[in-house]
């Protein structure tokens, strides 16, 4: 391969390797079974070219040993292959536990990136190195999909459902984050980078991005704005108090763990769950919110959650008293 | 063999299917199976060259890497008006309707297919199917891929999305037809002796596609109203915000075309067995098994669709279930390659341009196949999906294999279906050219998906640009390949030498007919007494 060629993408994640040593094997039994079919037809072609017309070959008409042989042989490879590959993907799709959370909004034509302590992005996605990191992410639109070749990572970013991803840098530099689900005229312009960076530059550069509130803080904004509290703080409405994370028993009987996918649900479509001992009175709030301040109320109830042993009544929620 | 083309009387004096009537009218309402074959190929053709010229222009446009040719909204409409284009009307419909349609009856020593009339409906169904899809284009183009997928399809795009799936939607019901003509076909209509197991494996083919046809198609009609229902009137099927789930879209789209893919091939698959063993004089190896391996992948494809879905969001266990069900699917298809490998042994080999073709067809196919097993694989699949590592892979099942089957099959029975032939060193030289230009044209391509570079990028990073460098350079050699056959072919039509009925020393009932065969294909019914691919034993009995 000549110079302007390279052979393979960066390795910057922790997962990279992994999916490359799958890949490789792979590429290896592709290159040694064309090889050996390829060679084995030009090797018959010839050596039983055709040198009379009146040659009658002799009748074959098949054999039983070979065929077992040549399915079993596939077989078990396959069966290495899907073992091998399912086992890297089951243990590639689950997040560390102590993951740093990023947010992310996909929309025609550009990506819009959320740190939970405040800076926003576009386009751009700055990390420090080592930490994994999880991204929430969900769509304004179309479908999307969220994909950095060098970290092996791609996953659909859905209209009005959340997915995740996440990932550990590896290396610092800057990768590209690509849309790999087509979205319309500026597809392909739907790009970014990924900027990996020590955690000291980091640290600097989260300090020098933070003029605003952080999403938590703008959650709590919210939450008063909207008149949340008149009935999650007076007890007309369940408490939100160390909810997310947690089961919530359903009026239909069902318990369901309260994470963003119902938090979400439960502001845009208040009526699709209701929790047990409650009626359906709250009004949706569809028109109100937007993806962006779903995620800062969803920022604010988790914040509500993390002082779970200590005592209820934070500063943040006085009302909250009086529930329960 | 020779005392038969003796006896021939010339083609000029001879009442055949293609001089027994003239004018317009005899050819847009004949029920002649034959003709109607010829009516498949002129309209495929034209179809493949919409196609064809769509792809080139994207591939031109990708020189550099800013684009060197159109806007990216144009770029969007070439690569979606090339994807259902492509697939829609010419790879679909191109073995059955052309080959499929000539040769199920000759094969099976019938006159005819079962329903010869439902058979001239099923062209004008593609013919109405492709009128839209040319009225899309001129009318300014639809986007959003062959894939359609909502709810950018649905209520996003404001381009001819509805005209072009309602376009699919008519052809779809041309594919419902003729797979229900053949399965009918043959099921009743085989000659005396022509038991199941005596059929020529291009029938078993047909016949797995056809059960694919009927069975998988109207889930895409069903899909594509529920999509217009949507566009048109707003009902939430699939788009969230109305109250649907876009990736049920997904679920029925692929249920239908990843079965879709197996249409294609393996039509092609039936054309290789008949070319190795022909140009091989030998019995195929294993017969049993390549035909029970057709009917496997038939039915094992309907159970593969959301391996199209690794990154959708879909439960890890149901990808895990849809990846081991994927890598079965690649069982039955490597044995068919081993099969008509070992056919080759011990035989006796000529490498007129089928043989070509069906040699070029199995290396590739190898090669598309095996790529396949890097998309069944969870977690290379994370990677690759979506890039142009898929582009290549499927490129290579459908232009290294289908066509390549496809070509290789037109080249075969060329002589029979005109009753001339064409220069054989230009048919190997182009069978070479499209070889060649195949490989540069995609190869590169598995690369750029490895590095990371999407598909439907109308712009892309520098970094990839050699490699499209190398990929256009590619195309432009493969359109070279496809243009020869086209200009030696008509050429052959009026100044190639008379064929004679078995140019080829093939076995098969089709062979027995004189070239081109009279519209009543035999004079009477043949009586079939041994098996297929006999060409140990000495000249067929009757004659």
């Amino acid at each position: 391969m000549g110079p302007g060629i390279p052979l393979h993408p960066d390795q910057a994640s922790t997962i990279a390797r992994g999916v490359d040593n799958l890949h490789f094997f792979l590429t290896g039994v592709t290159l040694f079974f064309t090889v050996l079919i390829f060679s084995t037809i030009i090797y018959f072609a010839i050596k039983y070219r055709r040198r009379s017309e009146d040659e009658r070959p002799p009748e074959i008409h098949g054999s039983v040993p070979l065929e077992v042989v040549w399915t079993l042989i596939p077989a078990l490879l396959c069966g290495v292959m899907f073992v091998w590959a399912s086992s890297l993907y089951f243990r590639n799709s689950r997040p560390p536990t102590a993951s740093t959370e990023v947010f992310v909004i996909g929309k025609q034509w550009m990506w819009q990136l959320q740190h939970p302590e405040g800076p926003r992005e576009i386009n751009e996605l700055h990390v420090p190195v080592g930490v994994p990191i999880k991204l929430t992410m969900i769509s304004q639109d179309v479908i999307h999909d969220f994909y950095i070749p060098a970290f092996r990572i791609k996953r659909d970013v859905l209209p009005s459902r959340y997915s995740s991803i996440w990932f550990q840098a590896t290396k610092t530099g800057k990768f590209h984050l690509f849309c790999a689900q087509y979205c319309g005229a500026d597809h392909s312009e739907m790009v970014g980078w990924i900027e990996v960076m020590t955690p000291s530059d980091y640290q600097q550069w989260l300090s020098g991005g933070m003029q605003g509130e952080t999403m938590a803080q703008g959650g709590a904004r919210l939450y008063g704005q909207l008149g949340c509290i008149t009935c999650h703080g007076t007890g007309k409405g369940p408490s939100l108090v160390g909810l997310y994370g947690k089961p919530v028993k359903l009026a239909s009987g069902e318990t369901v763990i309260a994470d963003e996918v119902y938090i979400r649900e439960s502001v845009l479509v208040p009526s699709a769950k209701i929790v047990a001992g409650y009626t359906a009175i709250m009004p949706t709030f569809k028109t109100q919110v937007n993806e962006e301040q779903i995620l800062q109320l969803i920022a604010y109830l988790k914040s509500l959650a993390a002082p779970e042993v200590s005592a209820p009544g934070k500063s943040e929620m006085p009302a909250e008293r009086k529930t329960k | 063999m020779s005392s038969v083309a003796l006896a021939e009387p010339s083609i000029e004096h001879r009442v055949h299917y293609l001089n027994v009537s003239y004018g317009v009218k005899s050819w847009l309402l004949t029920t002649d199976h034959k003709r109607i074959a010829l009516l498949y190929l002129t309209l495929i053709t034209f179809m493949f060259m919409i196609g064809g010229f769509f792809a080139t222009l994207m591939r031109l446009h990708l020189i550099t890497p800013q684009g060197a040719l159109v806007q990216p909204e144009t770029f969007n409409k070439l690569f979606t008006m090339h994807g259902i284009i492509m697939v829609f009307f010419f790879l679909i419909p191109s073995i059955p309707g052309v080959l499929g349609n000539f040769l199920v009856p000759l094969m099976i020593g019938a006159k005819d297919v079962a329903f010869p009339r439902l058979n001239l409906l099923s062209w004008y169904l593609l013919l109405v199917g492709a009128l839209f899809e040319i009225y899309v284009v001129l009318s300014g183009g639809a986007d959003g891929g062959w894939t359609f997928y909502p709810p950018y399809s649905s209520i996003y795009a404001n381009t001819h999305i509805l005209a072009a799936a309602l376009g699919v939607f008519i052809a779809g019901f041309s594919s419902i037809l003729t797979g229900l003509n053949f399965i009918v076909t043959i099921h009743k209509m085989r000659a005396p002796g022509m038991t199941w197991f005596r059929m020529p494996l291009f029938l078993w083919s047909i016949y797995a596609t056809s059960l694919i046809q009927v069975l998988g198609t109207p889930v895409l009609a069903i899909t594509i109203v529920l999509l217009g229902l949507e566009r048109l009137l707003h009902v939430g099927i699939f788009d969230p915000a109305l109250g649907g789930d876009p990736l049920l879209f997904q679920h029925l789209f692929w249920f239908y075309s990843h079965p879709a893919v197996y249409i294609m091939i393996l039509p092609s698959m039936g054309v290789v067995s008949e070319l190795v063993t022909c140009f091989s004089r030998k019995r195929i190896f294993g017969y049993e098994v390549v035909g029970f391996s057709s009917m496997a992948i038939a039915i094992l494809s309907f159970l593969v669709w959301g391996h199209h879905m690794f990154v959708t969001g879909q439960s890890i266990y149901a990808g895990l279930i849809f990846s081991v069900l994927s890598f079965m699917v690649a069982i039955p298809s490597a044995i068919k390659v081993f099969n008509w490998t070992a056919t080759m042994y011990r035989g006796s080999i000529s490498y007129k341009a089928p043989m070509l073709y069906a040699m070029g067809f199995i290396g590739l196919f190898t090669m598309g196949g095996l790529t396949g097993l890097f998309l069944a694989s969870l977690a290379t699949d994370v990677h690759l999906n979506g890039t142009y590592f898929i582009v290549a892979h499927f490129h290579y099942i459908m232009v290294g294999g289908a066509v390549m089957g496809y070509m290789g099959g037109i080249h075969f029975w060329w002589p029979k279906i005109t009753g001339r032939l064409y220069p054989d060193a230009w048919a190997r030289f182009a069978a070479l050219v499209v070889f060649l230009g195949f490989n540069l044209t995609f190869f590169p391509q598995f690369m750029l998906g490895y590095l990371g570079m999407p598909r439907r990028y109308a712009v892309y990073s520098p970094e990839f640009q050699v490699l499209n460098v190398m990929s256009t350079a590619g195309a432009s050699i493969l359109a070279v390949g496809y243009v020869i056959p086209l200009v030696y072919l008509i050429w052959s039509m009026r100044y190639g030498k008379p064929a004679g009925p078995n140019p080829w020393g093939a076995k098969g009932l089709e062979w027995e007919a004189s070239s081109p065969p009279p519209t009543e294909n035999f004079e009477e019914t043949p009586v079939v007494t041994e098996e297929a691919y006999a060409y140990a034993r000495e000249a067929l009995i009757r004659l």
